[in-house]
């Protein structure tokens, strides 16, 4: 007899094992996928870590990939924690790109000083206003934030488009003949892109320290401040939040905008860290906003785990960009970060629950809801 | 000629474009009858949709065994994928929404949909078979209601025998009224000698395999063919629906070609020279979404006459 009991307490040990088992277990189950597909798992397995770690600059290259994975896992951390479902961080980080480029080539002759703080208020900024349309929404007319936040994923998407592809946007290049004919954005000037940190061979963008002391201030808002409580208290029960008198509509609002923030933050550092332009495409196929949910469970919204994680799959999604072709097929990250998630979830229920085999059910008092940090 | 006429012509496609969202929608209602959201529906689409494509392609035969065999293909293909959520949910109790997300990430755009289409290379090939319109009792020309209602596929013409029946189904048999209390109530239900978990099982199942034809719907009726992503967000717009429709089958009908006009209505007035950026047409479905799940939900004590009393809540005996 199986017996699945609720534990008091999470036991500690497990809050590092379920992690560590999730990448194993998905490891192993997408080894499964790939011998029926016909490929060599050790093989792809061992491209995969190479092109996302040991290979000269590919560590450098993961941090590039971590960057916006960060942000967005932050993104994800921030709402979840309130048990508000903000899906919408693939959005938010495309605005945050939008509005990042924009003021950067309006800024184009301006020094580094300014031209780069500007870019991150802008990314902050508009990457927040995109998340509270889903916010406000949520807070005085109850609507699914989850369907209105994605939604809006599909329209940035084809602003971006818009801007680039079928206008004659500020964003657009149109100063030759062929950038008319085949339409890019305009680059940014030299002075625009964000410097970088080079600590024993390995390059850390500026990017990822913004996202690093972002994590520190989530993580400051949620434990040390009264806002972040309050917030914990809506998230664990809601009820309990209102018979408080905690103002609950501010709160998500606010809530969806910092979170959003930090997507659009994400976005802000593709355009200074990397690409130096704004483009649809590249942006669209990264899918940054949706890893972003996969980050924030492995680490159970833990803002500083987030960090670990986030660079733990931008190997991943990095060795996917350097690696796709006839051995490594599109598809496969996706795939793994998807069964990395299966697989946390299902360890969630270690966490919480302790499972007997045989032997008569414990006696005493019941046991009450431990205090729930995870998302499941 | 009347059939011409730019408002036949919207709700003919209109009908066309709606029927994947239906199958879906229809799919999503059972599961959520029983208490399970499914926010993977998007990934099972195109888990159906790729597995459809990929059945057509290889299964032999005439036209309409290939066919057939390429919707059942898809439809367990779906269904096995709703399986993962359904044991991740119900059996381990994980968090509903997470498990969705996961399911569409797993199986998404750039998940297993997109690494099954590559790795068979089925990319960029034209369909071997497709669905076609059928011309029913010869009255495909009849003025209005022909090119409307008697000129559309098989698949269209069962999604409506569908709805009939999940009508029936959930308010004039046994089975439904269990399936009702397990979405209601499941520790009423349970006491009652329903067995809850098998009730959510099947109908989760059920929920992906509808999903899966909706998915195969694109690859063999919309647009012949495989593209990555290619059902575009109808999965989430179908979870809307259900949500738009208060959770009954009727009203899913209504709702799924409304919204296939709003996809329609991008193709139609491109197709008739009005000068607007393609991108105007082609958020309309997502802001419209939006839109009509705003009014729905500021009628709060409406949507709460609706909605599974116990939508979400994973059942646990010893908890109840």
């Amino acid at each position: 007899m199986i017996r699945i009991e609720r534990r008091l307490t999470e036991a500690r040990w497990l809050l590092v094992a379920v992690p560590v088992g999730s990448l194993i277990g998905a490891a192993v189950l997408s080894s499964i996928i790939l011998l029926i597909t016909g490929h060599d798992p050790i093989a792809t397995w061992g491209r995969l870590l190479d092109g996302g770690f040991f290979a000269s600059g590919a560590m450098s290259a993961t941090l590039v990939s971590a960057t916006p994975l960060l942000l967005t896992g932050l993104a994800a951390a921030a709402a979840f924690r309130m048990q508000i479902w903000n899906i919408g961080a693939e959005g938010q980080l495309y605005l945050g790109a939008i509005g990042a480029s924009g003021i950067g080539i309006a800024l184009k002759d301006q020094p580094a000083l300014v031209i780069i703080p500007a870019m991150v208020v802008a990314g902050l900024i508009t990457g927040a206003a995109w998340a509270a349309i889903p916010g406000v929404l949520r807070a005085y007319t109850r609507t699914n934030e989850i369907i209105t936040s994605l939604m809006l994923n599909y329209v940035a998407g084809l602003l971006m488009s818009y801007l680039i592809f079928d206008s004659h946007s500020y964003w657009r290049d149109l100063s030759t003949f062929t950038a008319r004919v085949f339409p890019q954005g305009k680059y940014l000037s030299v002075a625009a892109s964000w410097p970088s940190f080079a600590i024993g061979g390995i390059v850390i963008p500026l990017g990822l320290v913004l996202g690093a002391l972002a994590a520190a201030v989530l993580w400051l808002i949620y434990t040390g401040t009264r806002f972040g409580f309050e917030a914990r208290v809506i998230g664990d029960s809601r009820a309990a939040a209102h018979y408080a008198g905690i103002r609950t509509r501010r709160k998500v609002v606010a809530v969806m905008a910092l979170s959003g923030a930090f997507a659009g933050l994400g976005g802000a550092s593709e355009i200074g860290d990397f690409r130096h332009v704004l483009d649809p495409r590249g942006l669209q196929q990264a899918s940054y906003g949706y890893a972003g949910i996969v980050v924030a469970a492995l680490a159970r919204l833990n803002p500083f785990a987030v960090i670990v994680v986030s660079i733990l799959l931008g190997g991943l999604s990095n060795a996917g960009f350097s690696l796709q072709g006839a051995t490594f097929p599109a598809g496969l990250v996706g795939t793994l970060q998807g069964l990395i998630l299966f697989c946390a979830l299902a360890g969630e229920l270690l966490v919480r629950y302790r499972i007997r085999l045989g032997g008569r059910a414990r006696t005493g008092p019941q046991a009450t809801e431990p205090n729930r940090v995870g998302v499941a | 000629m009347i059939n011409d006429n730019i408002l036949i012509v919207i709700a003919a496609y209109a009908i066309s474009y709606g029927t994947p969202l239906l199958f879906a929608a229809l799919g999503e209602l059972l599961a959520e009858r029983s208490g399970v959201l499914n926010l993977g529906v998007e990934g099972m689409m195109l888990i159906g949709a790729v597995s459809g494509f990929w059945g057509v392609q290889t299964i032999g035969g005439p036209s309409w065994l290939s066919l057939l065999a390429a919707i059942v293909v898809a439809a367990l293909a779906a269904a096995a994928t709703a399986l993962i959520h359904a044991f991740l949910t119900i059996s381990l109790r994980a968090s509903q929404i997470v498990s969705g997300l996961a399911l569409t990430i797993f199986a998404g755009a750039t998940g297993l949909s997109s690494y099954i289409g590559h790795v068979a290379n089925l990319g960029g090939k034209p369909a071997r078979h497709e669905f076609d319109a059928i011309n029913v009792l010869g009255l495909g020309n009849a003025p209005v209601i022909g090119p409307i209602l008697l000129h559309q596929n098989a698949l269209t013409y069962v999604s409506w025998v569908l709805v009939v029946l999940t009508l029936f189904y959930l308010y004039r048999t046994r089975p439904g009224l269990h399936l009702r209390a397990v979405g209601e109530s499941p520790g009423t239900a349970d006491a009652m000698g329903v067995n809850v978990t098998l009730y959510r099982y099947v109908h989760v199942l059920i929920g992906g395999a509808l999903a899966g034809i909706g998915g195969a719907f694109f690859s063999l009726a919309i647009t012949p063919g495989w593209l990555d992503g290619m059902t575009s967000g109808a999965g989430w717009i179908a979870i809307a629906l259900v949500i738009f429709a208060f959770w009954r089958p009727e009203l899913a009908l209504v709702g799924a070609y409304l919204f296939g006009a709003f996809s329609s209505l991008a193709f139609t007035l491109q197709a008739r020279q009005v000068h607007l950026p393609p991108e105007v047409f082609a958020s309309l479905p997502y802001l419209m979404t939006i839109v009509v799940l705003v009014l729905v939900s500021t009628g709060w004590a409406r949507r709460r006459l609706g909605a599974p009393a116990s939508l979400g809540v994973p059942y646990v005996r010893e908890e109840r």
